[in-house]
């Protein structure tokens, strides 16, 4: 079915914003609990080896110390779980900063003087932390973290990049990046008779369940995962990492007493995940009329040894362009460090930044404009799976936004504009991010009328519940419109609830899939609701579902698109590198909330300036640990670094997508941002810089 | 060791006996159940703790609690009059200023603050011309605003939205 959309479109408030702005809306450790105890970890000093003895004594002896755990005395958990989720389970060490001890203690600052006072030995062994393109333990993995197949090849692309007209060969690195939400991860865990109780910051209440369900031999009914708000994700409080299973753990040995543990900005750095460093050879060739007949996108990254993950960097190269010929490849050099894991856009980040300098360095060769240059390579049905658009509506994105950025006016010739010291340009860059719908999310709607039976005695108000998580990206006030229209009254009648599991399960604030797959699922609930109640039903009536199949799964390829455009000025003397302004045209479907749609593609833009500028988490492969493992070291973007960001969306009317019309938009705000800059950066200094982050000493 | 101490929070006054390791931001959150303030880092590097003690936006995790008996703290949640919000709480609102929220206090609490340094005249690094009079107060313009909120981190990136709304109402004090 299709909503007619009222609430949808228009400027909805987050009803949890008075309460935000206040600081009252209450974060996972912020949950109230009597007395308390506070977990702090003890972490492995070496990369890989054995814990050969633990000394607890000292730290027994502190004043205010309940316990110390070490893998000797702690609790055994199922060994059907995630290499990475096995904590004090054995002596085994498997990279720098691994969990081998935990303290609990009255207060937190006994806690962690007790943590420093246990003294742990080790045999270490040799370990391998040093992303190698030339490592002989590099391997072709089966599939990449979305299940694609990890290779794909169309044509002979070799071939025809021998006979192309024009070629572009190029290699284009990023950095290890680390998320960094605001809010750290944080567990406090109560086992109560046999349940386990959890306030967790976390993208997937229902996730974590599982998780902790797997790894305590528990049923899932039997764990409670709270998350009303949450601090911001990025894909790290995706999924379960060792901090939630210690935590939990720790607490089962002090039942009836709430456990808390918020990381430290440092251990932010080495225990909840990180986007891989990558290593991409991109190959474009071309006719002399610009037509692509050979793409070609071979990627070298990092992933942990304990634990396999694939970003699927070239995955980005596979649909965005037509081409005669293609071939992606992804090659995974096996590391003694930690699990890396999804970060905002996954893949097209780091892939958009390879394969869109290419393509502005394509152009260059050519002498064609860059956008004119996409414009000729716009597929008339997606490349990767052959079938139809549901709506693509990138060139009209390129379009308006050449015409907000007076594109027809700009002199294509690299270093041409020097103004009081600085060297300015400006560059574009393509974006896009699938359409993403999770099955299983269990919606319910019920009428509540005080008590009171139905028949005209008063509107009816509705509460909607799913265990969605809202991390910022605004779930609560979407939701909210949506059930608005699926039920046809106004915002002002939905009370609803999320961030617990207690209504049931739900995909995660993941992948852009949120409003897709939790609004189709309220949309199946209001419509049976509907179906059975009409529109006076009586307190207490009640309807679920579960997020339906989308009938046009596999008849229409479904993305949103976008297009970045930057201006860089870069100092003539000192090569500092600055971005005035930032425009965002973008095509996602219908914009279900105008006033949180607008931060959240501001938000990924954002942090693709800052992953274009700052971001980089430098690895000391002698120790294979973090050394800039703090925000003072770990630069992201503030203020400062921003200046005029302008966004705007086209309306686009796609039947096919959802209920809604919409495409998720939590991640495409990220994609293509950083080739956009480090093209303008070309433009403006003929330099062309193909390894994030762009510094100063790329210009000198 | 530990210390007797009083902190007067948002117009309460409380006593309270500390470890003398514990923070004003720790007293907030873990002796008071006062959590407006937010621990970002515990480190002094991105602001997430501000408040405003004894009326200067400072740094809550880098204060210990200790050295500050007797004090006043106010917290985001102690800005607005009779339990109304602030007008900065209601631009960050209007201008949909933050997404997860959890930076949010202390931006607020920081804008306020920056607010008052700049009409007492304190220049920045981005002040075009320290030589001239400042007395009569800074005249904030967008890169004004951006530069003296860069202690703040938000990692939602949110800071165009939060220029606009400390813009409105920096603007909307001047004009009163
Ligand atoms: S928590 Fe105080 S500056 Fe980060
Ligand atoms: S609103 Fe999330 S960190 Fe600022």
């Amino acid at each position: 079915m299709t909503l007619t959309p009222h609430a949808m479109g228009t400027a909805v408030p987050r009803p949890e914003g008075p309460e935000k702005v206040r600081g009252r809306a209450p974060y996972a450790f912020e949950h109230p609990a009597a007395e308390p105890l506070y977990l702090f970890p003890v972490q492995a000093a070496i990369a890989r080896g054995r814990v050969t003895a633990i000394d607890t004594s000292a730290a027994d002896a502190l004043d205010g110390v309940v316990l110390v755990l070490t893998p000797e005395t702690a609790p055994r958990l199922s060994d059907a779980i995630d290499p990475d989720h096995g904590v004090l389970q054995s002596a085994q060490v498997h990279q720098h900063g691994q969990y081998v001890a935990a303290v609990v203690a009255t207060t937190s600052e006994t806690a962690r003087e007790a943590a420093e006072l246990v003294r742990v030995t080790y045999a270490q062994e040799p370990h391998v932390a040093a992303l190698d393109e030339d490592s002989p333990e590099l391997y072709g993995p089966d599939t990449l973290v979305t299940g694609a197949p990890s290779d794909d090849t169309r044509g002979d692309p070799d071939a025809a990049l021998a006979q192309a007209a024009v070629t572009v060969r190029a290699t284009y690195r990023t950095s290890m990046e680390h998320h960094q939400p605001m809010e750290p991860h944080t567990t406090v865990a109560v086992w109560e008779g046999g349940r386990l109780v959890v306030h967790e910051a976390t993208q997937a209440v229902s996730w974590t369940r599982q998780t902790l369900a797997g790894a305590f031999g528990l049923a899932e009914d039997d764990v409670d995962v709270v998350a009303p708000h949450v601090g911001g994700g990025f894909g790290s409080k995706g999924g379960t990492h060792p901090n939630t299973v210690l935590t939990a753990l720790v607490a089962r040995a002090v039942p009836g007493r709430t456990v808390k543990y918020a990381l430290t900005r440092q251990q932010m750095f080495d225990l909840v995940g990180y986007r891989p460093a990558t290593i991409q050879h991109v190959a474009l060739g071309a006719d002399a009329d610009g037509r692509l007949t050979a793409i070609t996108h071979d990627v070298v990254e990092q992933s942990s040894r304990i634990q396999e993950f694939v970003e699927p960097t070239a995955a980005f190269s596979r649909g965005m362009y037509e081409a005669d010929t293609r071939r992606t490849s992804h090659r995974v050099a096996p590391l003694d460090i930690g699990v890396p894991t999804y970060m905002r856009a996954p893949g097209e980040a780091p892939g958009s930044f390879g394969a869109e300098c290419a393509m502005d360095e394509l152009a260059v060769a050519l002498g064609v404009d860059p956008i004119e240059l996409r414009v000729r390579n716009e597929p008339e049905v997606d490349p990767e799976e052959g079938l139809p658009y549901s709506s693509r509506n990138l060139v009209a994105c390129l379009r308006r936004g050449a015409e907000l950025f007076d594109w027809s006016r700009r002199d294509p010739t690299p270093r041409s504009r020097l103004v009081d010291g600085w060297w300015h340009g400006s560059g574009v860059a393509a974006a896009t991010f699938p359409v993403v719908r999770f099955p299983g999310s269990e919606a319910r709607v019920r009428a509540a009328r005080n008590g009171v039976a139905g028949n005209g005695s008063g509107a009816p108000r509705y509460v909607v519940e799913i265990a969605a998580s809202d991390i910022g990206q605004g779930a609560w006030a979407a939701l909210t419109a949506i059930a608005a229209d699926a039920l046809d009254v106004p915002v002002e009648r939905i009370d609803l609830a999320i961030g617990d599991t207690a209504f049931g399960s739900a995909s995660p604030a993941g992948g852009s899939s949120g409003t897709t797959s939790w609004g189709a699922a309220i949309t199946e609930a209001a419509e049976r609701f509907r179906d059975k109640y009409g529109d006076d039903p009586d307190d207490g009536d009640a309807a679920d579902a579960t997020t339906p199949d989308n009938p046009w799964a596999g008849e229409y390829a479904m993305h949103a698109y976008g297009a970045h455009f930057a201006e860089v000025a870069v100092h003539a003397d000192t090569g500092e590198i600055r971005v005035p302004r930032m425009l965002g045209v973008f095509a996602a479907g219908r914009i279900v909330n105008p006033l949180t749609a607008r931060s959240q593609f501001l938000g990924g833009m954002t942090m693709g300036l800052s992953a274009a500028l700052h971001e980089e988490s430098v690895l000391d492969d002698r120790f294979g640990h973090v050394v800039n493992r703090d925000l003072a070291g770990y630069h992201i973007a503030t203020c400062a670094d921003v200046g005029r960001m302008d966004v705007e969306w086209l309306d686009e009317d796609d039947p096919y997508v959802n209920p809604m019309g919409s495409k998720g938009i939590g991640e495409i705000g990220i994609v293509g941002a950083a080739a956009a800059i480090a093209n303008a950066a070309h433009h403006a200094t003929g330099v062309r810089v193909r390894s994030l982050p762009i510094t100063l000493d790329a210009f000198l | 060791m530990h210390a007797d101490l009083s902190l007067t929070v948002d117009g309460r006054r409380h006593e309270l006996t500390v470890d003398t390791r514990t923070t004003v931001l720790d007293a907030l959150r873990e002796h008071l159940d006062i959590t407006s303030a937010k621990k970002g880092c515990d480190h002094g590097q991105c602001g997430a703790c501000t408040v405003l003690l004894d009326g200067r936006r400072t740094l809550s995790c880098l204060s210990l609690a200790v050295a500050h008996d007797g004090s006043e703290v106010t917290t985001a949640d102690g800005l607005g009059a009779d339990g109304e919000l602030h007008p900065l709480q209601e631009a960050f609102l209007a201008h949909d200023a933050y997404q997860c929220g959890y930076c949010t206090p202390g931006q607020i609490c920081s804008a306020v603050g920056m607010l008052e340094e700049a009409a007492a005249g304190h220049p920045s690094v981005v002040t075009p011309d320290l030589s001239a009079d400042l007395t009569a107060g800074v005249d904030l313009d967008r890169t004004e605003i951006a530069e003296r909120m860069s202690g703040n981190l938000c990692r939602c990136g949110a800071y165009a939205h939060i220029v606009d709304a400390v813009d409105e109402v920096a603007h909307r004090e001047v004009a009163r």
